[in-house]
């Protein structure tokens, strides 16, 4: 608990009568630590609304911010540090944000010449905004790291794109290094897409892959033989001369399985496949 | 091996003819999807438990299965114990062995099953019946 | 216990295996095809698993045995609609489903037995560096 009600109250009091000048300055004090990057606007916004909920608190005598009636002002704080952290602001830059306010709050109390009852509210005072600090620290933190999960995620959507590139031809060009989580996704992926357009050929170009371990090359295998369990022929392309020889020097056993030196050639070949098909009516024996 | 504390009631079933075989893995599935395990997930860890369960309605004489919801504190599981009172497993590196069988089947339900779970844990004795846990993990 | 229904289409028996089987169903299901081959005088089958969410060992070893029963019988299966999780669960699992054709979906299968029953030419798979040639 950072106040008593009595402390409460006079910070109340203060917040109230010099409502204006301590937004005020409040506001440049910010505004001079984030140098430009939130808009003036914006940033008073920002502070009259905290100004507002922390009056609103302590007019119903909050204690502490982790009291009942301050679940206003908590609102606000974690949504200010989610749209610092959104916005790339550092952590430091979000705190000052609410630390500013002692500042602001110093130029209304007279401590050099005032007796220890003073002394006692400022610090009490100071109590409760660094509990504030501490929130939007914590908000902040939480914020990040969705950001980054978030991000995780969308990276192994972005990485893994599978389309259409002709009527009954799919593609996944693979770019960077495949773990077995991702491997894993886009061997599911492929296979969906596979049924959802209907396609009988898949092509798995591997040009943006640096590098092929015996593991990820399983995950592929896996891929081709579950595409045929499902009616459908991968070809692969893009085999680096390095990993072509990993691949031979790992024992890895390609079998059948057809492999082009670049995407064209293997969209030019599942073509003739089909070509032949449509053309020539005979069938694609299959063992 | 098997750590984690059971989470909920655990749900049983006997197997004793055909049809059980079907009730296992309907059991299983509803749990599966109960803790939000992947589909090809479920699939796998539904697969596994068809063939563990008619293993031992086939080879068991017929037995008891008991599915249930594990946590480890960071994830959660479903966890499967088979169990019957049949001949039991005299050789059990050969019964692990893919294409090995006895039954006249493909040789894979016991093999097959491993690939398909996370944790896979057998005990068994020739005469003393048969005791197969396996569980699969929420990614 | 549940019976598969069998429904002739032309010159094809169509299969679509819409309940989760007993043994003893897919059992059956395979004296009833091998019948109806024989008394219908088709020569393709089709068999559609889109409704199945799982294959084991047991129905992967039944679906070989009414290809190969099939294949004495003069009709051509083709195995059709696997989903892409049975699929990878039973590349898992090692099952091959040696003899079995398959395709994506009926359509697709349906043209596969066609061309099976064409002029039955094979097919030059000589591959590589051919021109992209339009064709008609």
């Amino acid at each position: 608990m950072a106040l008593s009600a009595d402390e409460s109250a006079r910070l109340a009091n203060l917040l109230g009568q010099y409502g204006d000048q301590i937004v005020k300055r409040w506001t440049d004090n910010v505004s001079s630590s984030l140098a430009g990057r939130l808009s003036t606007a914006e940033l008073s916004r920002q502070i009259q609304e905290l100004h507002t909920s922390l009056r609103a608190a302590l007019d119903q005598r909050a204690v502490g911010l982790f009291d009942e009636v301050a679940v206003e002002l908590r609102a606000v704080l974690s949504e200010l540090s989610r749209a610092r952290a959104r916005q790339g602001f550092t952590a430091t830059e979000t705190a000052i944000s609410v630390f500013a306010l002692k500042d602001a709050l110093l130029e209304h109390i007279d401590v050099s010449g005032a007796g220890p009852e003073v002394m006692r509210d400022y610090v009490a005072f100071t109590g409760l905004i660094d509990e504030m600090g501490l929130l939007t620290f914590e908000t902040y933190a939480n914020a990040r790291e969705e950001l980054v999960a978030d991000q995780a995620e969308q990276l192994l959507e972005l990485s893994t794109p599978v389309v259409k590139i002709w009527e009954g031809v799919v593609a996944v060009p693979l770019v960077g290094t495949l773990d077995s989580a991702r491997a894993q996704v886009v061997m599911e992926r492929l296979l969906q897409t596979l049924v959802d357009t209907g396609s009988p050929y898949a092509i798995i170009d591997i040009t943006g892959v640096p590098a092929v371990d015996t593991q990820v090359a399983q995950h592929v295998l896996k891929t081709v033989v579950a595409a045929r369990l499902m009616g459908a022929d991968c070809i692969i392309s893009g085999i680096r001369p390095q990993i072509a020889q990993t691949i031979v020097s790992l024992g890895i056993e390609f079998g059948d399985i057809v492999t082009k030196a670049s995407l064209a050639d293997a969209l030019r070949h599942a073509l003739r496949l089909q070509g032949i098909e449509t053309a020539r009516r005979t069938g694609r024996r299959e063992a | 091996m098997t750590a984690g504390l059971d989470v909920g009631t655990p749900q049983a079933q006997s197997i004793t003819r055909d049809e059980d075989v079907v009730r296992v893995r309907q059991l299983v599935r509803t749990v599966a999807v109960a803790i939000k395990l992947s589909l090809v997930d479920q699939t796998k860890l539904v697969t596994a438990a068809s063939e563990l369960a008619r293993n031992t309605l086939v080879y068991g004489g017929g037995g008891d299965v008991l599915v249930s919801v594990v946590d480890n504190g960071r994830r959660r599981g479903v966890r499967i114990v088979f169990a019957d009172q049949g001949p039991g497993i005299a050789d059990l590196d050969l019964a692990l062995t893919d294409g090995y069988t006895t039954g006249g089947g493909l040789g894979l339900g016991l093999s097959g099953a491993r690939r398909l779970v996370d944790e896979f844990d057998i005990v068994t004795a020739a005469g003393e019946g048969t005791r197969i846990t396996v569980t699969k993990w929420s990614r | 216990m549940d019976r598969v229904p069998v429904l002739k289409i032309g010159d094809t028996l169509l299969v679509s295996i819409q309940v989760d089987m007993e043994d003893q169903t897919a059992l059956q299901l395979q004296d009833d095809l091998a019948e109806r081959i024989v008394a219908t005088g088709c020569h393709g089958v089709i068999i559609d698993i889109t409704a199945l969410d799982i294959v084991d060992s047991f129905v992967g070893r039944t679906l070989s045995s009414i290809a190969a029963i099939s294949k004495v019988l003069d009709a051509d299966t083709v195995v059709v609609g696997m989903r892409p999780a049975v699929a990878i669960t039973l590349v898992e699992l090692g099952l091959s489903l040696q003899g079995i054709r398959t395709a994506l979906n009926v359509e697709r299968g349906m043209e596969l037995l066609a061309r099976g029953r064409g002029d039955g030419l094979p097919l030059p798979f000589d591959s590589d560096e051919d021109e992209l040639t339009a064709t008609p």
